[in-house]
């Protein structure tokens, strides 16, 4: 199904928070692509801007947030629709799940008639036999017996609410799910089988997914396609087996040893940080905005700014290491 | 290794927690023992609702058990005011929210210095608290004194509960999740951080944790824990690399990056410790007894029937 529009082309997508004294810059220029039934990992730490990429996809900002840039669903802007077009599209194109799974859900109503009640918002006049068996496919869909549809949340466990929150962001059948740490709050055992969902649903219906996570390990293993983020910009991107196994961008390669591999000697006894904090958005270094973590850095990469430029097959990096790099190191 | 005599740092022996509850007690913690060392990092291992945070609890004396004992440096572990504010000055507690743990209006010093004072430390006050910030990481500490959690990162903030807990000279740390609410570049810091503190200072640190990479990256034993019992223990090399309880090797089967085994996704979440099952208390999920296994190897009724004690608490294993 890979028409000449893809599903999903973000253009220089800019954030920018209002504040007080200054404005905050959370994302400064980000391009994806994405194709029908594709999986984007986005990986990044606190602050780099992953969850604002997330929220301006859907327009889920706080007023008074500058979003600049292109964000094209089917070759339709979502940063200019209407009100009416946007609610439209968001659920039965594109749905959000989130991490909180305990928050997101309304403690004093049925599980089923949260369900219940996007799918009648959505597909007005569809009838009260009609919904409730729609219902019960979806939770069985994730793995539920549709009998749990008349549980409140509290009867459920963590694993089976972030369950019910995936069976609500896949009631009007999107086709672009994006989750955001969809599994950090879960244990691993339910971590697994939440993963394995995700995938299966991939499979099956052609689900697009855009999954975020400062876990490099689990979107390698779950994801096609690997983009990295710092201080709100990719900083490299490529298959993800590729990435995670040979990353290019010295960031990328601290984000990948912190994970160790059970049973590789070089991460037993030795765990692997990076030293420092992520910079502040509002006071950027000049050139490389990584430099001052970067244990790779010369003199250069404080001056000169550094752009995504060609690292081997289908991979990007935003390093003057990388091979495609212009700039002499 | 099992106890050796008065050379143990931690003894937990026949330890038993139970939770009454409107559907009946749990049992959290079913009968534990467990030792460790001085300047040894022990991995407590399990999912959420194994009893991992309650054992914990117990040593540290935050929770009374119903039965069996704790012992510390060969101290049994007593309830009085005095007992118990001295063995918290031995044995101290860190946390997975370093931003919840500290007072959001008390300065990094004085957040540092309270334990000092709770506990009426010889020296001068102030530079005990600049050699514990230093120890930990925060350098030059007097940059620190005056600053409040907010205007310090995350990580930042985990050094200084580490630091309140290092300036008591406590022999023991407990640390239940310590990283896992921390950035990815962060985590191995900290991680490094614990590791530098035990070669020093040979404190025992038990970490409680479900991450398995955690146990890999610091840990010199593992004990896993399931339903209330430990299950399987030993040496982090050996029960990482050929595990021999099943429930281990489900747990380790689940980390994304071992790619070479078949996942073994166990349904269901962690069972209820109000109903614990007879016989071997994973059976009703175990891959063994699933895919018939079990019968194969005639041990399919003792798994139903008979509570394996020996560890790896494992029909199949003996």
């Amino acid at each position: 199904m890979s028409g000449q529009v893809p599903l999903l082309s973000v253009r220089d997508l800019h954030v920018t928070y209002a504040a007080a004294e200054r404005p905050v810059p959370a994302v400064r220029g980000v391009d994806i692509e994405l194709e029908v039934g594709e999986t984007l990992g986005l990986a990044g730490e606190s602050g780099c801007g992953k969850s604002s990429l997330a929220g301006a996809l859907l327009r889920l900002l706080p007023g008074g947030t500058e979003v600049t840039g292109e964000v094209l669903l089917d070759g339709e802007d979502v940063l200019t629709m209407k009100p009416g077009r946007l609610r439209a599209v968001r659920w039965t194109d594109l749905a959000i799940v989130f991490q909180g799974a305990l928050h997101t859900l309304n403690p004093v109503q049925r599980v089923g008639d949260q369900i219940g009640e996007a799918i009648r918002l959505h597909s007005k006049g569809t009838s009260h036999a009609k919904v409730r068996e729609r219902v019960g496919e979806l939770l069985e869909l994730v793995g539920l017996p549709a009998r749990r549809a008349r549980d409140y949340p509290h009867q459920l466990s963590g694993g089976q609410r972030q369950r019910v929150l995936i069976g609500l962001a896949l009631a009007c059948e999107p086709r672009l799910l994006i989750a955001d740490e969809p599994t950090t709050a879960l244990d691993v055992m339910v971590q697994a089988q939440v993963l394995r969902l995700l995938e299966d649903l991939q499979e099956r219906f052609g689900l697009a997914t855009i999954f975020i996570t400062h876990d490099l390990s689990t979107l390698a293993s779950v994801c096609r396609r690997l983009a990295v983020m710092y201080a709100g910009r990719i900083v490299e991107q490529g298959p993800s087996h590729d990435v995670f196994a040979a990353p290019t961008h010295p960031y990328t390669r601290a984000l990948a040893g912190a994970f160790p591999v059970i049973g590789d000697q070089a991460f037993r006894m030795a765990p692997a940080g990076l030293p420092g904090d992520p910079p502040d958005p509002r006071h950027l270094p000049e050139g490389c905005p990584f430099h001052p973590r970067c244990p790779a850095a010369v003199e250069t990469c404080s001056s000169v700014p550094v752009e995504l430029w060609p690292a081997g097959p289908g991979r990007a990096a935003a390093c003057i290491h990388a091979p495609g790099s212009p700039v002499p190191a | 290794m099992s106890a050796e005599g008065n050379g143990a740092l931690l003894e937990v022996s026949g330890l038993k927690v139970e939770f009454p509850g409107r559907h009946g007690t749990a049992r959290a913690v079913d009968g534990v023992d467990f030792t460790m060392k001085s300047g040894e990092i022990v991995a407590l291992v399990g999912e959420s609702g194994c009893g991992k945070t309650t054992l914990a609890r117990s040593i540290m004396g935050l929770q009374r058990p119903l039965a069996g004992e704790v012992r510390v440096r060969g101290e049994t572990l007593r309830y009085g005011r005095r007992a118990l504010r001295d063995h918290r000055r031995s044995a101290q507690m860190i946390f997975q929210d370093p931003t919840g743990a500290l007072n959001a209006r008390q300065t990094i010093y004085e957040a540092v210095a309270e334990g000092v004072r709770i506990h009426r430390l010889p020296g001068n006050e102030e530079e005990v608290v600049a050699e514990g910030l230093s120890r930990a990481g925060l350098r030059p500490p007097e940059r620190f004194f005056t600053r409040y959690p907010y205007e310090i990162s995350g990580g930042q903030r985990q050094r200084v509960i580490i630091a309140g807990a290092m300036v008591l000279n406590p022999s023991l740390l407990v640390a239940d999740e310590p990283v896992s609410s921390l950035d990815a570049s962060i985590r191995g810091e900290i991680l490094a951080l614990m590791l530098k503190l035990v070669r020093e200072t040979q404190i025992g640190i038990l970490v409680v944790t479900h991450d398995l990479g955690l146990a890999w990256n610091v840990a010199d034993r593992v004990a896993v824990m399931y339903l209330g019992r430990i299950v399987e223990e030993g040496p982090t090399e050996e029960i990482l690399s050929s595990p021999r309880h099943p429930y281990t090797r489900a747990l380790l089967s689940v980390v994304p990056e071992i790619a070479q085994m078949e996942q073994q996704i166990l349904s269901g979440e962690a069972p209820d410790p109000t109903r614990i099952p007879s016989g071997c208390r994973f059976h009703p999920r175990c891959p063994l007894v699933e895919s018939g296994k079990a019968a194969e190897l005639g041990i399919e009724e003792r798994c139903r029937t008979e509570d394996p004690v020996e560890l790896p608490a494992c029909h199949a294993v003996r």
